[in-house]
């Protein structure tokens, strides 16, 4: 199973990759950038989510909305931004990828010439609404925040969330936005894929085109801090909710890394759908919990193994951790049985199976080619990632649980209806998040 | 020395053309219907089977019956138990989805070519044969029940909830699928084994299947996996014409207010009961809706986000159904602007209606939008499937996708403005917000809509 790609690096340091597929009369034009939120710094945290916006805000020859264009060509166009990297594609007809790649090399390029004061201030302030509608204005929303705080150092860059704080967005200035881009924007920091019903040789044509004469910034050096949590933490925070929750949250490898597939694994076999063992025996059979989930998040300079369940009515949370703890114990010992191992194994073929459906989009082989050519420098890795499944053992992902999970610190995290302290685990220290 | 000429933007090329999925078709003797598509991309299978009549089809005072019904159907059947089914789509590397909307309940299946044959079994037994016991029923009914305590903390489900309501009042479609604490709590298990033999039955129903094999082949796999499967006799009748009924004429709320102290946001809707999925304005209004706020440039988004900054983003939609659905405007604000936002939103509806028509660029603009992405809808064996099915839930004709662009060539700005002024009347719209009353209670009246009505929606 491949996604097929030609790659080639143009001289100013922009990463070319070029993937055919004639299905539909569409191209999708995929680029990363790679900063995200760990780019940042205390104080000055937002910025590359901030960017994500600013940049569909207008560059120096197109200084006008950049959806208008791509909507007149039927293109579907989308951003985001995590920890690690900042993403941005177009899904446009055929006859208008010249389009795209225009629009894209212009605020790759040109984009602080046309960046205002004006501009700048009306996009920190659809952030603040995104950051209330998405995370302030929603059950359990502050639970993820809670977390990284609790389990990151604040000076290590996983510490902040990607959606920034609220007053480093105001304190924000023109000047430090500006530093930013130069930084962090430019060929020598992105990958562009381009994949769907185009011809490989033109493709890299166009790419050098269009982007060949932008001017390289120096490459950013790599973010490289420890993280680990010297005893484990018992934290609560009080919310809109009427069910409490529990999460329990461990320090796991980083993506592509030794025990990242086992955790996988791990996580599946613990709570990912009915067949998996804490949501039988908490959901279907004691039914003492509503949701049970599990899983492994690896980030590029480190993972969090994070598992969570929510309180049926008058059920305590200390039972549900207990009763988590003992599966991850149980699990860590005698690892998963053959039947889990066979079923884990359908499943993730065919998960692997049906990323190869959509050529571009969150998720699609664009995007996915541009992800493990930005962070492993080789975008050919689809096949050697799904290996590492086809090639997992119980033995291994036993090992990993007991190195990662059950011999490691852990942070737990209650979330409490407003003024019911009483329900969280006992003896938990309360928590603020703004 | 520049490759580019920056000074303009490049026009775009002539696009390949695309044509449509071919549908296959065949009635069976239960009377099913069954449609295959050939869709080569990757070996993957979807299944789509759509039995009309959904929550709209709820006994008076069973709200929630027929979502608890369908969500029965994978919590075991022909004597396995829940987790035994779950362990079958597991193994299969399938993805099953039961989904309850307002006119049909759709069992979708998407699984890898090898496990077609498994595939249609399982979802010809989840539909014919589901174990319906008091024990999962009780199990599932508690879990339904601690998500409607959990939604009182969802803005958007509350609004969504009290919206509804509002316009629809006792329609069909006045309640939402997961229904109340109260209805859910008189429900029985007996109820659902009624409500099961009558509403879920070959004759109606559209089984479709699209994959990596011949058109032929998918009838063949399709037919001998359903060709048992009988309808049963029930004593529950199932209306399933219910939701043809009309709406109220006039809203029973101007303005309605949920409160919810302390919300960092104000959730808004604002709307009416608008028109069904048959009208012939169907290409007008879809136009109308990509000028006026359908996407990121449409007129209200622009004015909202962009100009003003008030919100994250904002959508309309006229969301059209078998009977006559609703026209609406979503979207979230900082409190302290609700009433601004409010009434720019209500300016911009009034306006496209009256004074300011759309105009040729943006009639032209939206055209290029939707016709221009159309194939995009096609890319997967799954988007395939799911479109085939809306048009067997509407009886639209096969050649529908072929003929859509050119129908919606032929809307003129005459047409969208006619559409606009016989389905959009802003003195007719419910204006809900879900947010802090105490901090907005003073300036409500600026809206010119009266006085506010305190909603306590029911959960």
């Amino acid at each position: 199973m491949q996604i097929p790609y030609t790659k080639r690096t143009l001289s100013n340091g922009l990463d070319v990759i070029v993937h055919e597929d004639h299905q539909l009369p569409m191209v999708a034009v995929n680029l990363w950038y790679h900063v995200g939120s760990k780019n940042e710094r205390p104080g000055r945290t937002g910025f590359a989510h901030l960017f994500e916006h600013l940049m569909f805000e207008g560059s120096e020859h197109h200084n006008h909305g950049y959806f208008p264009p791509m909507q007149r060509a039927g293109g579907l166009v989308n951003g985001s931004t995590s920890t690690d990297r900042t993403n941005y594609w177009e899904v446009v007809p055929t006859g208008s990828l010249e389009l795209a790649l225009w629009m894209e090399s212009d605020r790759m390029g040109y984009l602080l010439p046309a960046l205002t004061e004006d501009k700048f201030t009306n996009q920190r302030d659809v952030v603040l609404n995104e950051r209330r509608q998405n995370y302030e204005n929603r059950p359990y929303g502050m639970a993820g925040m809670a977390l990284s705080a609790a389990m990151f150092a604040p000076d290590h860059p996983y510490h902040w969330p990607t959606i920034g704080a609220p007053e480093d967005l105001r304190a924000a200035s023109l000047a430090d936005v500006h530093a930013f881009f130069k930084t962090f924007y430019h060929p020598a920091n992105a990958s562009l894929a381009l994949a769907g019903d185009l011809e490989t040789d033109q493709a890299f044509d166009l790419a050098e085109q269009f982007f060949g004469d932008l001017l390289p910034g120096p490459v950013p050096d790599p973010v490289r801090v420890e993280a680990s949590l010297a005893a484990s933490a018992n934290i609560v925070l009080e919310d809109r909710v009427e069910l409490p929750r529990i999460y329990l949250s461990w320090h796991s490898p980083a993506m592509f890394a030794d025990g990242d597939a086992e955790l996988d694994v791990i996580a599946d076999v613990l709570a990912h759908g009915k067949t998996s063992r804490l949501y039988k025996q908490l959901v279907y059979e004691r039914r003492i919990a509503t949701d049970v989930s599990a899983y492994q998040h690896s980030r590029e300079i480190g993972g969090v193994f994070q598992m969570s369940a929510t309180a049926a009515a008058g059920v305590s949370l200390a039972e549900l951790e207990a009763a988590i703890r003992s599966a991850v114990t149980q699990i860590a010992t005698d690892g998963p049985t053959q039947a889990e191992m066979e079923r884990a194994l359908a499943q993730s073929e065919a998960q692997f199976l049906y990323r190869l459906q959509t050529i571009g989009g969150f998720g699609g082989k664009s995007d996915q080619l541009n992800a493990y050519n930005t962070y492993l420098g080789d975008p050919g890795y689809f096949d050697r990632d799904r290996q590492r499944y086809v090639n997992l053992t119980a033995g291994g992902a036993a090992a990993a649980a007991r190195r990662w999970l059950q011999d490691a610190p852990l942070v737990a995290l209650s979330v409490v209806p407003r003024g019911r302290r009483e329900l969280a685990l006992p003896g938990a220290t309360e928590v603020h998040v703004s | 020395m520049s490759r580019v000429d920056r000074s303009r933007l490049p026009v775009p090329g002539p696009d390949r053309p695309f044509h449509f999925p071919r549908i296959a078709k065949r009635t069976l003797p239960n009377g099913l219907e069954v449609r295959a598509v050939t869709h080569t991309a990757v070996p993957i299978i979807s299944i789509v089977l759509l039995v009309p009549g959904g929550s709209a089809a709820d006994p008076a005072d069973r709200h929630g019956l027929v979502s608890i019904t369908a969500g029965l159907l994978d919590e075991g059947s022909r004597g396995q138990s829940a987790i035994e089914v779950a362990d079958r789509v597991a193994r299969m590397g399938g993805d099953l989805d039961l989904e309850v909307g307002a006119d049909a309940v759709v069992v979708a299946l998407t699984t890898l070519d090898r496990s077609v044959e498994p595939a249609l079994a399982l979802v010809q037994e989840l539909v014919s044969a589901p174990n319906l016991l008091a024990d999962d029923f009780n199990r599932i009914r508690n879990l339904r029940l601690e998500r409607l305590r959990q939604m009182k903390d969802h803005a958007g489900a509350m609004a969504e909830r009290a919206f509804a309501h509002a316009i629809y009042g006792d329609h069909p479609y006045g309640h939402l699928g997961l229904g109340t604490t109260a209805s859910l709590t008189r429900a029985t298990v007996d109820e659902t084994r009624l409500l099961h033999a009558a509403l879920f039955a070959p004759e109606g129903a559209t089984l479709v299947v699209v994959g990596d094999r011949p058109a032929g082949e998918l009838l063949d796999l399709a037919s001998a996996a359903f060709a048992d499967w009988h309808a049963t006799t029930s004593t529950m009748v199932v209306d399933r014409a219910a939701a043809l009924a009309s709406p109220p004429a006039v809203p029973l709320v101007k303005l309605g207010v949920v409160s919810r102290p302390g919300a960092a946001q104000a959730e808004l809707r604002i709307g009416h009961a608008c028109a069904p999925r048959a009208t012939p304005d169907y290409h007008a209004l879809l136009m109308l809706n990509t000028i006026l706020g359908g996407q990121f440039v449409s007129r209200i988004n622009l004015n909202l986000r962009e100009d003003k900054g008030y919100t994250y983003g904002v959508r309309t939609g006229f969301d059209l159904r078998r009977g006559i659905g609703p026209f609406v405007m979503q979207t979230s604000v900082g409190s302290d602007v609700t009433v601004p936002a409010i009434l720019e939103a209500l300016r911009e509806i009034r306006d496209i209606a009256s004074t300011r028509p759309a105009t040729d660029d943006e009639l032209s603009l939206g055209f290029a939008t939707v016709s221009k992405g159309y194939p995009r809808g096609f890319e997967t064996a799954t988007q395939v499937a799911r479109s085939v099915a809306q048009l067997a839930l509407h009886g639209l004709p096969d050649s529908y996708f072929e003929d859509f662009i050119p129908r919606l060539a032929q809307v003129t700005r005459d047409d969208v403005s006619r559409a606009a002024a016989r389905h959009l009347d802003v003195d007719r719209m419910t204006t809900l917000i879900v947010g802090d009353l105490d901090k907005m209670a003073r300036s409500l009246p600026d809206l010119g809509l009266g006085p506010h009505q305190v909603l306590t929606p029911e959960i």
